[in-house]
């Protein structure tokens, strides 16, 4: 059974129509590496104002490196803010098990104690395997286990595919 | 023959020498490095990759720098080390380098960092350990340093961007030098056009020209236009017998001086694997000058080493 996908521009549009009251005007913007640091990006043109932005690679944190290995191309995550004290908007593509959530907040930490950490998603496809949960969501819809919602970015464009 | 240092599907299993590691292996140690770079100015220094893993520094002959710095990486990647001075311990007592390692197995070790005076030791303990423990060459006898060259290796591509068009010069005692050997390899195989060997007669090893290096004689014209220059330490405590006449003489002929310096490109860059012999392979005015790199190579060889061991623990066992 094929699940119709949503497109992607229009949940970024929708997501930012969530997020944007309710962002400090100090709050920084973290998004998760790949798909997730494209929705940050996206959100932080969006919405006024110059919320900082930040990058997170959490290969150092997964929970699952004793068993698959390190990913062959880790990335530099990019932190070019204080956390101590300062309200964060993390931002991922899709939410599915919460396993990655869980690595980068643990990632976070070691930058600091932020004063809060809300999550924004473009996509919660269920099967969450942690009490983690979006505050601000795209679209949730329903993805069979063994498919993969895949976030795409062709010249600046996003869409979304199923593998 | 296969090489013990691969896993059947490519991945590090052992870490023993740069020698026909390929390329792209050692592109991705170096970027996995570049990544664990900011890892030492968070406010907390440690990832949690290597979270109950325990590492075991075997050092059979003394080092401060290269124990240090790989117990550092470990440590900023969550594993429990324990440092081992063999040198002073059980194998004074006669008990055999085997025995050492299947006594530190009992005790669930995961990785083994092996220092030793002899060529070849790092391979042999590799042979013979459980398929779950990885072996790194923190340096053996005159064969390699293989975690050295690629520090080098990074700093090389921090400094000038990549290899391409690069003219490396490595000077100094290249006959005792593990170090130099681990160089030539990795410059080599990550394509510099023009590697360098600059050395007097008697400090050259037999066949060195098959490394596919420059040979000279003469300092003055050995750096000239180099991007790179990479001094060796002068191993006095390896020099058997009248290979040289005297320090002074070697420090007239081979050692680094601004005026030697001057001939070299005017953005080169100054390395040495230390410890340095100040005023013996180089003048205190070109290490503590505006091209030494020395420094920056030991805060590198932190985040090279933390790239080694994860890939290793990530990878190679099981």
């Amino acid at each position: 059974m094929l699940v119709a996908l949503p497109d992607a521009e229009d949940l970024i549009t929708r997501l930012a129509a969530a997020v944007r009251s309710q962002l400090a005007a100090d709050t920084a913007i973290v998004g998760i590496h790949t798909g997730g640091a494209w929705v940050a990006q996206r959100l932080r043109d969006a919405l006024s104002g110059d919320h900082p932005l930040g990058e997170l690679d959490i290969s150092f944190y997964r929970d699952d490196f004793s068993r698959i290995g390190l990913h062959p191309q880790v990335k530099p995550s990019r932190i070019p803010f204080t956390v101590e004290d300062r309200p964060l908007l993390l931002v991922d593509d899709v939410l599915y098990t919460g396993r990655t959530v869980r690595a980068a907040m643990n990632e976070l930490f070691d930058y600091g104690r932020p004063s809060q950490i809300r999550l924004a998603v473009l996509i919660d496809r269920g099967g969450h395997e942690l009490p983690i949960r979006p505050d601000f969501v795209g679209a949730t819809l329903a993805i069979p286990p063994g498919q993969n919602v895949e976030l795409r970015c062709d010249d600046g464009r996003l869409s979304l595919a199923l593998k | 023959m296969v090489d013990p240092q691969l896993t059947p599907q490519g991945k590090l299993r052992h870490l023993l020498t740069l020698d026909g590691l390929p390329a792209a292996m050692l592109r991705q140690i170096l970027d996995t490095a570049e990544s664990f770079m900011d890892v030492g100015e968070r406010d907390v220094k440690k990832v949690p990759l290597l979270r109950g893993k325990s590492i075991f520094n075997l050092f059979f002959e003394p080092s401060t720098r290269t124990r240090t710095t790989f117990e550092i990486a470990a440590k900023r990647l969550s594993a429990d080390v324990v440092n081992l001075n063999i040198a002073t311990s059980s194998q004074t007592k006669g008990e055999t380098i085997l025995d050492t390692v299947a006594n530190l197995t009992a005790m669930h070790a995961d990785m083994f960092i092996v220092r030793h005076g002899q060529s070849g030791a790092a391979h042999f303990i590799a042979r013979h350990v459980a398929p779950h423990i990885s072996v790194i060459n923190a340096g053996d006898g005159r064969h390699a340093h293989p975690t050295q060259g690629l520090l080098d290796m990074f700093t090389i591509r921090r400094y000038k961007g990549g290899f391409q068009n690069l003219r490396v010069a490595v000077v100094g005692d290249v006959l005792h030098s593990r170090v130099a050997r681990s160089q030539i390899s990795a410059l080599t195989t990550l394509g510099v056009p023009e590697v360098r060997v600059v050395a007097p007669k008697t400090l050259l090893p037999p066949g060195v020209e098959q490394l596919g290096v420059h040979l000279f004689y003469d300092m003055r014209e050995g750096i000239r236009d180099c991007d790179v220059i990479i001094m060796l330490r002068l191993q006095n405590e390896r020099m058997k017998g009248a290979r040289l006449p005297s320090a002074h003489e070697y420090f007239k002929q081979y050692g680094l001086t601004a005026a030697k310096l001057a001939r070299a490109k005017p953005d080169a860059i100054v390395m040495h694997p230390g410890p340095m012999n100040r005023g013996v392979e180089i003048d205190s005015e070109v290490a503590d000058g505006p091209q030494s790199v020395i420094l920056p190579q030991v805060t590198y060889g932190i985040a090279v080493r933390m790239a080694v061991m994860a890939m290793l623990a990530g990878g190679g066992g099981d």
